[in-house]
Parts: C-alpha cells; structure tokens; sequence
C-alpha cells in the first residue's frame, strides 16, 4: 500500500528546524520541539493498525540508483523501533527542558534543532525499505548527534567527539559502504526482503566477510571492539546520553544489524552457512566483557553505558538464534530496554541536576534524599536485569526460550550469568542509596528531588516499564510478527 | 644498421623536431632562471610548429595556388589537370599562423609575470627567490 | 534562434568580454551587468541546449545538435557538436561561472576596484573559452580554446596575492607543455587521418587501429590533458596556482578548468578514439587505473599535510582528478557513469566549498587554519555551506558526492580493481579526517570556554547576502542533484555510454 506517512513521519521534525532556530524565546521553541514531538508520534501510530493487520505501507522518494532508490517501508519490525524513538521523544523533551534549564547550558536552540534531525534519522532508519536508505539515514544520524556528543565544547568533548567520529564513520565508511556495494554487485538490488536476497550470489567465504563487515562496520551497536566510543560520548549533556545512547543512535545501530541478518542474508542463508552461532559468539563475548567492565565502574553514566552494551548485543544475540523465539525477545528488548534504560539514565540526569554528583561512591544513602529518583531507577534495574515486575522480564524470558528452541544451551548459560552480572552491578548502588547506615549517608535526611520536568517524565518511563510486562502491547505483537515474517512460521 | 640510419635520414625533419623539443623541455624542467624556463617554453612551442610546418610540405611542390593550372598563362592546354601532388598541404601552414599567434601571446603573459616575480623579489633566481619566501 | 544556440553560446560571452574591456575604461559600473547578461544569455544557450538534445531522438540522428560555424560544413569547416554529454558540461560550466560571478561581486569591487575591467574581460573570456572547449568538435579548434582558457586563466591567478604571479609562471611553463603535447597528438592524428574533425577522425581511424602512429597520437594526447587536469604526477603546478590565486578566481577555475579537461579526455576516449581502441586495442586499463590509485592516495595524504584551507581544498582536487581519471579507465560502464557524474558533482562541490572559502576570506582576511576559530558562531550560513560541500566530498548521503563515488566504486568492483576501490575509501576516510578538522577548529575555538554561563558573547560577521545566496543555492543543488542522480544517469549518461557501446 502507498502512503505517503513514513515520510512525513520522517520530515516532521526536520520542518521544525527553521521554526527552532528562528524562534525568538525559549518557550516558544520548545512548544515547537513538543509539536513536532507529538505530531511525529501521532504519525508513526496511526500507521500501527494497518502493521498490525499485516500491511505494508511503502512510498519511493526518489530513484537515485537502480534497484536502490530512496524509499520507505513500514514493516512490525520497523514500526516497533520507531514506535519506541517516537514515544521516547516527547518524554525526553520535557526532561531536556528541565536538564538543561536546570543546568543553565549555552547553545540550547542548537541541541533541540540537532536533536530533531536526529529524530528524523532514527525514524528514517527505521522505516527504510532498503539498505541504501538505511544507510543515509544512518550517516545523517551520525552527522547529527557530534554536536550533541560535543555539546560542551571544551577539551574533553573535543576528545570525545573524535573517538565518536572515528569510530562511527570510519566503521561506516570503511566497512559498510564496500560491504553494501559488494551486496548491490552480487545481486543488483538492496531492498529489504523478508528471506534476504544474498541467498545463492556469492561463495559462502564471501558471505561471511560481507557478515563481519556488517556486524562491526554498523559500530553504533557497540559490539566489541567497536564499543569505545559509547563510554566516551558519555560526555553528553544527560538526555542526549538517556535518548540517543540509549534509545536513537545505539538502537539504530543494533537495529541495522537485525535488517540485514534478515533482510539482506536471510535465516535461511544464515542457518545454512552456520553464521546465526558466529553472531551468537560475537554477542555473547560483548555481553560477557561488557557487564564485567560494568562491575567495575564507579561514574553512574559510563557504568550505565557499559550495561547498554552489554544488553544491545542480547538484541543481536536473539536474532542470531535464528529461532522465532529468540528473534521475538531480541526485537522485544528493543523497546523494554529502551524504556529501563531511559529511566536509568533521566535519574543519572536528575542526581546531577539536583545534587551535582556523577558518580556512585558519592551516592550513598541518596535514596533518602531523592526517593522517587531511586525508587524509579530500581524500577528500571529490575527490567534491565530482567526481573519482574518489570517489562525487562519478558523479553528475557523470551530470549531463554530462545536459546532451547534452537538447542544453544551455551547461549542459554551466557544469558543467565549475565543477569546475575547485571543484577551485581545494579543493586548494589540501590542498597546503598536507601539501607546505608545513617552515620554514613552523604546527604541531610531532607527530601529535595530535581525540577518536576525532571522527575515527572522518569516517573512516566518507569511505569511504563513496568506497564509493558503486564499489556506489552503493540510491541508483543509486533515483534511476534516480525519473526514470523522472518522465519516464515 | 642501414636501414636505421636511412630512416633516420629519411624522416630528418622528426629528429629535428623531436630534439628541439628534448631541449625545451630540459630548459623548462632543468634551469633555475625564469627567463631561460621561458626560452625553454617558446622553444618547445617552436618544435611543435617546426613539426607541422614539416608534415604539409613536400620535396618539389609548389605553393597552393592554382594560376589557371600548371605552367600558368593563358594556354589552352591539355595539361589542365590539376594534380594535388604538385602542391604542398596549406592546412598546417595555416594553422600554425594560430599556433604562432597563441606562442607569442604565450611569451607576452609569461615575460609579464616574470617581470611582475622580478620587482617582488628583485631576482629571477627560482632558489633565491624560495629562499626570500620561506625566510618571509 | 534555438538553432543557433551553440553559436551564441561562444559568441555572446566573446563579445561582451570585449564590451566589458571598453566599458571598463567608460564606465566601470557597467562591467558587472554586461558580463551577468553575457553569462546568462550562455546560461540559457546551454540550458536550451541541453533541453533540445534530450528531447532529440538518439535513433534518429545520434542525438546530436550540429552546428556549421560560418555554414562551412564539416569535415572542412568548424562544427561544433552537442550531444547528451557537452550539454551536461555545458549546464555545469555556465551555472558555475554565472553563480560565482554574482557570489563574488562584492570582493571583486573591493579587491580590484582600479582594475575591474580587466578582471571581468579575463574572467568572460576564460568562461568563454571553457564552454568553446566543450562544444568544439575540432580538435584543432580545441586546442585554441584551450589556450584562450589558460591564457587568461594565467592573467587570473597572477592578480591574487604576492606569491600568485610565481605560481602562475609555474602554471604557464606546465600548462603551455600540455597545450603543445596535445597539439603534438593532434598533428599525428593529421597525418594518418587528414582531417581534424573529430567525428570525420572517428570514422576514419578504426581501419588503423594497429598503426603506431595512432598509437602515438593517442599517448600524446592524454600526456598533454592530463598534464592539464593535474593529474599525479603532473600535478605539481596546481595546488600553488589555485591556491594563491584571488579567492573570486579560485571559486571559477578550481571547480571548471579541471572538470572541462577530465571532458576532454572523456571525449577523446568515447568519441574520437572509440572505446573499443582505448580498452581493447590499448593495454593501458590497469596502469592507468593504477596511475589514478597512486593520484588519489597521494592527493589524500599531501592535503593531510596542508597547511592551509585552500592548499588542502587544492590537492583534494588532485585526488578528485584521480577518482575521474581512474573511473573512466576501469572500462567499464559504472566506471564511466560515474566518471561523468562526477564531472558534474564534483564541479558543484567544489564551487561550494570554495565559495565559502570566500567568503570566509572576505571577512576574516585570510584562509589560515587559525582564520576559522568559532567561525561557525560568526558566519553560521557560509558555515552550512561549507558543510554541505564537506559532506558532499566525504561522499554522506543524499549529496550529490555520494552517488559519484558508488558508482566509481561498482565499477571498481565489477572490473576487479579493488585496489582502487580500496583508493575510493580511503579518500573518503580522509577526506572526512580533513574537513572534521577544518570543523573542529570552526566548533570548538568560539572562545566561549566559560560556556555554563548563557549564550555565547561571539557576535556574528556573516558575508552580504549577496555571497551567501548562491553559496546556498549551490549547497542545495548538491542535494538536488544527488535525489536526482537517476535521472541524470538514465537520461543523460546512459545514451551517451549506450551509443559508444561499452559493457
């Protein structure tokens, strides 16, 4: 079916951008940055009934090369991802305006205008039909977020946008792009298509570089070694850190790995040439070395981005099972990752806002202090660690029976250690904050939370967390559907 | 070894040619003095027109110019047939009245420039004239 | 009228660079106009042009315009041919000159107010000379052109700072030796041909390919333009040349003169001596392609070890010759779509940066790496052109530099060269190295180090807007041209490709 919607789901926030930068006072721009927000949510949901009843919505902006035009194409498993960003913006604009008023930043009508075109990427990405689109979007996206990396301007971020730089495009440039015209030469197309289309052009040595050069060369997934410049972006002003390196860009990246095992290689191929266990030791390294590096962090926001990468690669390592059920719960932690980790994140900003503190050993007994802030960022540890009652729980629970669907127990033990590494990680900061002994507290037995744009939208996403594991609708559905499209089952 | 040096003898015209332009080029390439690279330019110019100049010409033609054929006057005669053998080609003749005007032009804009290097840095020196820029 | 497009092409420009000479010595107000009307008359000569050979059925005639100069006919008389091909440079070529003459309208007045007339006759008359070289179909003819361009190219570039008369007395030593090397081929093509039209040469010379002479004459040539075009290793008078060269008059030739000498050989390639000599006959592919691998690393490298904007910008070039030159030798259709897409592109990302290049200039009074700290702060608009031109050269999506480069890569990955497509990235690699440096200086040096503390205090120093505009408009028409790169392949490239049957 033609629509015209996933493109204007795109453009909605790019349109926005003159209105930004030409508007007169920081009211007025971020009503503007709301409407945009809203309207793209509006957009991408309406489109959700027709996804659900198995409909494609396409539409073909421009025919750049043959067999690759610029077009979109609005599938269950796009849909989810872009129902995730764009519910996840409007939240995190109400948390930016609090962050960043409450801060006092420079250069605030620059973050909303780049934050928009982000947006705009992240839904491009997601609604994209082929892989040359993908990759525009994904080098917008790129382009967009180093001067929010880099929004402080001073030395650090300057060290840090260029671990960015060099990471992302180099990976980009340097192994996507001659992966993605090896692709095109091999057979003449690069639109997505539900059993790849790399079946039966090329030796299955090829195949296997053309896997590695697309797992490590989409680097916004983090996995290692391609991981260092998450840790590093960390410099960010906290929602940039809460939607796009948690959500937008790393999503993106994981995102781009997930399309092109199924839509380029395809389960079939992959399973035959044995490549679905090859992305499952490549994961399940990441997970492992991750969570430790984790354990031993004592800054609140690297600790969170170490535990992001870990959990990025449970999404890649899903899919890699190559069974339903495993690519249901890999899909499915997109979006219950998404919201646990965005809470984490918004209370690393508000502990910041409220108390100027960044790292752990400074919070004990914070919990007295901030109550809600921590209550809600133990709401997202469950999820993250995969407890109920929270949302994390289910697309675990779904990954487990993954790996004994496709008989990979190794997976299955990988997985288990892993929560416990999270859970080890995690609830020791919790404890801290709320059971210390009184002597040791670091802070007056006084409650002073951070601005209510601060706590209101975190309060939001921890509810939703825990929402999600009792009515994870529409994202259970659409995740089931995108693995059955997939598997064909 | 014989027949090397008949077509050498032969084509004497290309030897010509081909080492006025050698010696251009090394002007060009091998000298320090701006004038002397100059020279070297309008030399090599030269060897090219050298070149054409020999391509239309032909031993025992004539100019091109038809007086009422061959022998002239005005005999009503039968060897009115006009034989192009006879004449020599014109086309690289004229053509090389541009290439001439263009090397001229050529000389002009370059012994302009050298004048202009010259008054800046009051040498024509390529080295002397490096070494003022970099002290600068 | 519409018939004597091509005529009117060359000779409106011509004549108004003469009126411009006498006008400057009239009244100097007056230069200015007439040179815009003169280009805008080639402007539109070119668009109807192009216009008409697209609506032209290829089965009918070949596609072809031809147009008798004088009403001699060819092969005597000098005919100028428009195909799909001229045509596309030929739109490239006026819109170029015609937006940087308006772009630069400021600087030039307070450049070189004494000498306003000259500046404008050299700058008509080289423009003039750029579009005669790509409508001629003389070789002869071309070669006057040629010199016409250089010459006044050489008058140019000698008016910028007190380096540029050295550099370009450099250019005229190289430049006039490619001119006669090319002149040199064209003679041998005379004495086994007899003709100098290029369609007339054409038709003579597959009977002869196995002649040495042809050989010789074919070598020659490609020696001369590519001593022209810059390309590694005959690059050495380039980067001087443009870079110290009045910011108005790098703006014109760095994007054209290049581009118009990479059409030459595309020509002579296709037309004169058809693929089928230059890929079969010849064994030279892979060591030309090999030749533009070199050209590109080392364009590459030596513009990492710029020490200026505009030195940099310069050797990028070099390394741009490189992916054309090597796209077109792969030999195969991708390679040279996207060689003849590239021409196009490349001439407009060029124009882009150099524009903002100029405008930079114009404010900051200089193109030192230090002359861009927080200029993003204090000229935003130059800034989000200079961008959409780095971009556009790094080869990022939807601008037109991206397109190019994929197709210059497929055809490095259908012919098997992937030496060269390693090349193609890692200039890209660098290219993004170079400009996010350029960025970074631009980005982090505003100076605000207290930056907790509101907005910044930097107060901004745009260009006019009369610099601005066209640099905006060129920004956009990279991205334009990049959604509409389809079109351009379908429509033009391919029927040029498609009559000169090479798969």
């Amino acid at each position: 079916m033609i629509s015209i919607k996933p493109l204007l789901a795109v453009l909605v926030s790019l349109l926005v951008v003159p209105i930004l930068v030409s508007s007169r006072t920081p009211n007025v721009r971020e009503a503007w940055t709301f409407v945009a927000a809203s309207a793209k949510f509006l957009i991408v949901v309406s489109m959700v009934p027709a996804v659900l009843r198995g409909e494609q919505l396409v539409y073909t902006v421009a025919q750049v090369i043959p067999g690759a035009p610029i077009a979109f194409r609005v599938d269950p498993l796009g849909m989810l991802f872009a129902l995730v960003a764009s519910s996840l913006w409007i939240v995190t604009t109400a948390y930016s305006i609090g962050y960043m008023r409450g801060l006092g930043e420079h250069g605030q009508t620059r973050y909303f205008c780049f934050f928009a075109i982000a947006l705009s990427s992240t839904i491009g990405v997601a609604f994209s039909a082929n892989l040359l689109t993908l990759y525009l979007f994904y080098e917008i996206l790129s382009l967009a977020t180093y001067p929010l990396v880099t929004h402080h301007q001073d030395a650090e971020a300057r060290v840090s946008g260029r671990k960015y730089l060099v990471y992302i495009l180099g990976t980009s440039i340097g192994l996507v792009l001659p992966a993605m015209l090896i692709c095109y030469h091999l057979s003449g197309t690069l639109a997505f298509s539900d059993q790849g289309f790399l079946a039966g052009t090329g030796p299955p040595q090829l195949m296997t570089i053309l896997l590695f050069m697309f797992v490590f060369g989409f680097a916004k997934a983090a996995i290692l070694p391609f991981h260092g410049w998450l840790p590093a972006a960390m410099v960010a002003p906290t929602p940039v850190s809460a939607l796009l390196h948690a959500v937008a860009v790393v999503k993106v990246g994981v995102f781009s790995i997930v399309r092109v095992l199924t839509g380029v290689f395809g389960i079939e191929l992959l399973s035959w040439l044995n490549l679905g266990t090859i992305v499952c030791v490549i994961a399940s390294c990441t997970i492992l070395i991750a969570s430790l590096i984790a354990l031993s962090q004592d800054n609140l926001k690297r600790l969170l981005a170490f535990s992001t990468i870990g959990q990025l690669s449970y999404i890649i390592l899903g899919v890699g099972l190559l069974s339903p059920k495993g690519i249901t719960g890999g899909v499915l932690h997109i979006a219950m990752h998404a919201f646990g980790k965005i809470t984490l994140f918004f209370c690393a900003g508000a502990i910041f806002v409220a108390t100027g503190k960044r790292n752990i050993s400074e919070m004990v007994g914070i919990g007295r202090r901030m109550p809600v802030t921590m209550t809600a960022f133990f709401i997202g540890a469950l999820s993250i660690t995969g407890l109920p009652p929270a949302g994390g729980f289910l697309s675990k629970w779904y990954l487990v029976l993954g790996t004994l669907q496709a008989d990979q127990i190794a997976m299955l033990v990988v997985l288990l250690v892993s929560s416990l590494l999270n859970a080890a990680y995690f609830m020791p900061i919790v404890y801290r904050a709320f059971f210390c002994p009184a002597e040791t507290a670091m802070f007056e037995n006084r409650v002073q939370e951070a601005p209510a744009f601060c706590v209101v939208p975190l309060v939001l996403t921890a509810l939703i967390s825990i929402i999600l594991l009792f009515y994870p609708e529409p994202f259970f559905s659409l995740a089931r559907l995108a693995a059955q499209g997939v598997t064909g089952g | 070894m014989s027949e090397i040096i008949s077509s050498v003898v032969a084509h004497y015209n290309y030897w010509i040619y081909i080492a006025l332009m050698m010696i251009g080029l090394y002007a060009v390439i091998g000298k320090k003095n701006l004038i002397k690279k100059i020279i070297g330019v309008n030399i090599f110019q030269t060897a090219i027109i050298l070149f054409y100049v020999s391509i239309g010409a032909k031993k025992g033609a004539t100019i091109p110019i038809i007086h009422h054929g061959p022998g002239g006057g005005h005999h009503e005669t039968t060897a009115s047939v006009i034989e192009a053998s006879q004449y020599m080609n014109p086309l690289p003749h004229v053509l090389m009245l541009t290439a001439i005007v263009v090397a001229v032009a050529t000389l002009g804009v370059a012994l302009a420039l050298a004048i202009k290097v010259y008054n800046q840095y009051g040498t024509l020196e390529e080295d002397e004239i490096l070494s003022r820029i970099r002290i600068r | 009228m519409s018939s004597q497009y091509p005529g009117l092409l060359v000779i409106v420009p011509l004549l108004s660079a003469l009126l411009i000479s006498v006008a400057g010595w009239v009244n100097k107000r007056l230069c200015f106009p007439i040179a815009v009307v003169g280009l805008s008359v080639a402007l539109y000569a070119s668009i109807g042009l192009l216009l008409r050979v697209l609506a032209a059925d290829p089965a009918l005639d070949g596609g072809v315009v031809l147009y008798r100069l004088g009403g001699w006919d060819p092969p005597w008389g000098i005919a100028y041919y428009v195909d799909r091909l001229n045509a596309l440079v030929l739109v490239v070529v006026s819109v170029s000159a015609l937006l940087n003459l308006i772009a630069t309208k400021n600087d030039v007045q307070e450049s070189f107010s004494t000498k306003i007339g000259a500046f404008y006759t050299l700058y008509i008359l080289l423009v003039t000379g750029l579009l005669g070289i790509t409508v001629t179909g003389d070789a002869f003819n071309l070669y006057v052109l040629l010199e016409i361009t250089a010459l006044t190219g050489y008058g140019l570039i000698a008016m910028g700072e007190s380096r540029a008369p050295l550099a370009s007395l450099n250019y005229v030593y190289m430049g006039t030796i490619g001119a006669c090397f090319y002149l040199l081929g064209i003679g041998y093509l005379y004495i086994i041909t007899g003709s100098l039209n290029m369609v007339d040469i054409a038709s003579i010379l597959p009977g002869l390919y196995d002649s040495k002479v042809v050989l010789a004459a074919f070598v020659i040539c490609m020696v001369g333009i590519w001593l022209k075009m810059g390309f590694f290793p005959l690059h050495a008078w380039l980067p001087n040349a443009y870079t110290y060269a009045p910011s108005a008059v790098s703006s014109l030739i760095a994007p054209l003169m290049t581009k118009v000498m990479i059409y030459v050989m595309i020509r002579l390639m296709l037309t004169v001596f058809t693929p089928e000599f230059t890929f079969s006959v010849l064994a030279l592919k892979t060591s030309v392609v090999w030749l533009a691998v070199i050209a590109i690393v080392m364009g590459s490298i030596l513009a990492l070890g710029a020490p200026d904007v505009k030195k940099m910008l310069t050797y990028i070039i070099v390394a741009e010759v490189g992916y054309m030159v090597g796209g077109a030798w792969l030999g195969n259709r991708a390679g040279m779509t996207g060689s003849i897409l590239h021409i196009a592109n490349d001439a407009l990302m060029t124009l882009c940066v150099f524009l903002a290049v100029g405008n930079v200039v114009y404010r900051m009074k200089g193109y030192g790496f230090d002359d861009l700290r927080g200029i993003f702060v204090k000229m935003p608009f130059t800034m989000i052109g200079f961008v959409a031109g780095a971009f556009s050269i790094i080869g990022v999506p939807p601008t037109c530099g991206f397109f190019s480069k994929w197709y210059l890569i497929s055809g490095g990955i259908e012919a098997g060269h992937y030496g060269f497509v390693a090349a193609l990235v890692f200039s890209s690699l660098i290219s993004a190295v170079l400009f996010f440096k350029l960025i970074e200086v631009g980005y982090y040096g505003s100076g605000d180090a207290h930056h907790h503390h509101g907005t910044a205090p930097v107060s901004m120093a745009e260009a006019p807007i009369s610099m601005v505009v066209p640099l905006l408009i060129v920004a956009g028409g990279l991205i334009a041209v990049g959604l509409y790169t389809g079109d351009i392949v379908t429509h033009i490239i391919d029927p040029v490709i498609a009559q000169t049957i090479m798969d």
